[in-house]
């Protein structure tokens, strides 16, 4: 650096002085925002250890004695509480008493496993609520975007609505409802499904805000009403990205009502809750292999879908 | 406007045979996915019995529970014995110890309660008279049970030998024999600063004010000021000490959570990204390893982690470190894959290092977004930190859980939802600011 500077001409130093002021302003406010936050998360790690039921230190050398009580007695044992098939332990306890839970259908010669049913019951909460969110956000987001309503007022209602849907906690909506219709299945689909229209809704009418106007334009010209452009010329456009996000929901879902069913809202998440409170080692291990391989299974399902129907873009969120 | 002919059309028509003739299928897909949808949820109704639960549920409730959000209502019962009528109020009732409310006057035996613009009752041992909105009912009260006198008008019901007169949101009277039990409802949120044990209780705000600028000390061993902050942060009713705390600890979880997994991350899709390292087999294993974090539920980490550490908030900060190690890695990781190559290949071109090449051919490109990812992150983290909180990873959440377990906590449950919402909104609006600055810094170069 020193060598070049001598060859500078004088508005070249000039430069250079004025290059180095910015860049040591720069580094300044580089070092203040690393040493606000280093502050923010060294005060915040102390509040959290503190008001935590155990402390950090004094856990950690327990954290792999955990560990080692989620292992069940024998290998096969997972796949029995997997299954609902007797246990040779079998003692006439909770822990063992894998083919209690047998849902029988047609009769009694035909059973699905517990596990099973429960994880086609969160996927079908999931699925519902995907549903009606899909329904609702679809029919809000039209209001909502600038290039199809001219009111300001109605989108500025619309939007903030939607706004409070997703930001609303899903699990007072659950507690709501759980409180009227007793605990089960369908507070959780409320509490989803009315979280899902917020939060398509506002997906969706950023992808009507960006389509291409010629086709609508086309429709005015030749005297459509709103319904018939939004119907014609805006929908066909969108439904592809429509779908796609909804989708990328029914990801999130999966997860959401897995959630909501360990607080009350029954289906697998219930069953893990249960399970590993009362420290029964192998169902433990069976929910969270089911759980993690349909969730594996979705997610796989949902991305080719998603690249099918609208390419590379499916995977650009969180921009 | 000339109109197009018959031949024009078919010409039209041959053109685009793509449009005109698609194959049937084609054609009745979107009937096809409506019929499809439509019998899922059939299916579904049937599956979770969703006509009869509804059909079931405790629909005058809801009316009850919502309304509790946003008012309050006192209930003090009556008791006749003999000559003497005695009103008794439950143990902590908003109204402390010594409540005298100007809508219930007792005379002797005579006590009125005033319902507003609603109505207006007046009960002597033997009868209680009671006006609905001018409309008049006598009810006399007989050992066997209470005798309305004449026709039963709509607002009222007689159940065994109990007669209940409903005034809707003012409360209502239930009738029985020797006393009278009454609810009588208020808009807002009674105590919300100070609870009747406390010394500044039901004294108007100025006055408050001015015992804590120059009054005399209420508590020798305490000024007014750390009094009333006492008095405020340990409201029995209301709990702010333990609801801020709470509130706060979810901020954190999604704080500490997310700062971490962004730090952990960063190297690790450098390795999963396969335009920086060469590697199939590291690429392979680091996305995996990603897949496995994400796959394997956030509610699982937390049910994990509370096991592990105990309920709390390090639960939680775990929970929240592990899945988004995941989810972040995996978009980081794309992100990297999709960066422009020229800039690396100028940068080593003049000899640089690997460690420099990324430095100054990487990272400009991609911090700005990174940063954005981590801020979309962090502030969706901190909605889902209240939910996992309710199983026990600490937060906010639980106590949200049990204030709506016991059923009449609702105004609580109101309170805690206000705050929520509040948090989102603040830090919901930081981060979509930063991050437009971010893509337009971006942008930009």
């Amino acid at each position: 650096m020193s060598q070049t500077a001598h060859t500078l001409s004088a508005e070249g130093l000039a430069i250079e002085r004025h290059w180095h002021e910015l860049a040591a302003r720069r580094r300044l406010y580089t070092a203040l925002i690393v040493g606000a936050l280093a502050i923010a998360l060294g005060s915040s790690l102390w509040f959290a250890n503190e008001s935590n039921a155990g402390k950090f230190l004094d856990r950690l050398p327990h954290f792999f004695d955990f560990a080692g009580d989620m292992l069940p007695r024998d290998g096969w044992e997972m796949w029995r509480a997997l299954f609902d098939l007797p246990s040779p332990y079998f003692d006439g306890s909770l822990k063992y008493d894998y083919p209690e839970g047998r849902v029988y259908l047609f009769g009694s010669g035909f059973y699905v496993p517990e596990y099973f049913y429960k994880m086609l019951e969160t996927l079908n909460i999931a699925a519902l609520s995907t549903l009606i969110g899909f329904i609702f956000g679809f029919l809000l987001c039209f209001l909502a975007a600038k290039n199809l309503v001219a009111s300001r007022l109605l989108r500025f209602v619309v939007r903030r609505y939607m706004e409070i849907l997703r930001a609303f906690p899903e699990i007072v909506i659950a507690g709501f409802f759980a409180a009227v219709l007793s605990l089960g299945a369908i507070p959780a689909i409320f509490a989803v499904g009315i979280h899902t229209i917020g939060a398509l809704g506002k997906l969706f009418y950023e992808v009507v805000e960006n389509a291409d106007m010629k086709a609508e334009e086309g429709l005015r010209a030749v005297g459509a009403n709103w319904f018939e452009r939004v119907g014609f010329a805006i929908v066909p456009q969108v439904m592809p990205n429509f779908m796609s996000y909804a989708l990328l929901r029914f990801e999130i879902n999966v997860r959401a009502s897995t959630i909501i069913g360990a607080v009350g809202g029954g289906g697998i998440g219930e069953e893990l809750r249960l399970s590993i409170g009362r420290g029964h080692e192998a169902k433990t291990l069976a929910i969270i292999l089911l759980l993690f391989t349909t969730i594996v299974a979705v997610d796989q399902l949902s991305a080719w879908l998603r690249a099918k129907l609208v390419g590379a873009q499916s995977f650009d969120f969180g921009r | 406007m000339t109109l197009l002919s018959a031949a024009q059309l078919s010409e039209i028509e041959s053109r685009y045979p793509d449009v005109f003739h698609q194959p049937l299928l084609k054609r009745s897909l979107p009937l096809l996915i409506v019929l499809g949808t439509l019998l899922y949820v059939a299916y579904c109704w049937w599956f979770f019995a969703i006509g009869t639960v509804i059909a079931g549920g405790q629909w005058d409730r809801a009316e009850i529970y919502a309304r509790q959000w946003y008012s309050y209502d006192l209930r003090p019962t009556i008791r006749f014995s003999g000559d003497d009528a005695k009103v008794t109020w439950p143990r902590f009732s908003p109204l402390g110890d010594n409540p005298n409310p100007d809508w219930l006057v007792q005379d002797g035996r005579k006590v009125t309660v005033d319902f507003g613009s609603a109505g207006r009752i007046v009960a002597d041992a033997k009868l209680v008279e009671i006006e609905h909105r001018g409309e008049k009912l006598t009810v006399v009260v007989e050992p066997t049970g209470a005798k309305p006198q004449g026709e039963l008008p709509a607002w009222a019901t007689l159940r065994e030998d109990e007669v209940k007169a409903d005034f809707g949101f003012a409360g209502e009277v239930r009738i029985m024999p020797e006393r009278v039990s009454l609810s009588r409802r208020f808009l807002g949120w009674p105590n919300f600063l100070f609870d009747p044990r406390s010394p500044f209780w039901g004294k108007p705000l100025t006055e408050v004010a001015g015992l804590i600028v120059s009054g005399d000390r209420i508590k020798p061993e305490m000024s007014n000021a750390a009094l009333a902050f006492d008095n405020i942060w340990n409201n029995s009713q209301w709990q702010h000490g333990d609801v801020w705390t709470k509130l706060l600890q979810t901020i954190v979880m999604a704080f500490v959570g997310t700062l971490f997994a962004s730090f952990v991350a960063l190297p690790l899709a450098f390795i999963a990204a396969r335009n920086i390292t060469p590697s199939f087999l590291a690429n392979q294993a680091t996305k995996r390893f990603f897949d496995f974090l994400r796959s394997v539920d956030m509610l699982i980490w937390a049910l994990f982690f509370t096991r592990a550490f105990g309920p709390g908030p390090l639960a939680g900060i775990s929970a929240i470190f592990f899945t988004d190690t995941g989810t972040l890695g995996k978009v980081y990781s794309e992100t990297l894959e999709n960066i422009d190559d020229k800039q690396r290949e100028g940068v080593r071109s003049v000899g640089a290092s690997p460690v420099v090449v990324q430095r100054y051919g990487v990272a400009p490109q991609v911090l700005p977004v990174f940063l954005s990812q981590a801020l979309y992150f962090w502030e969706s983290n901190t909605r889902s930190a209240t939910i996992i909180g309710a199983v026990g990873a600490g937060g906010i959440g639980l106590k949200l859980w049990e204030a709506m377990r016991t059923n009449s906590n609702w105004s609580n449950v109101a309170y805690m939802v206000l705050l929520i919402l509040i948090v989102v909104f603040i830090f919901d609006n930081i981060s979509n600011a930063l991050r437009r600055r971010l893509m337009e810094g971006s942008a930009g170069r």
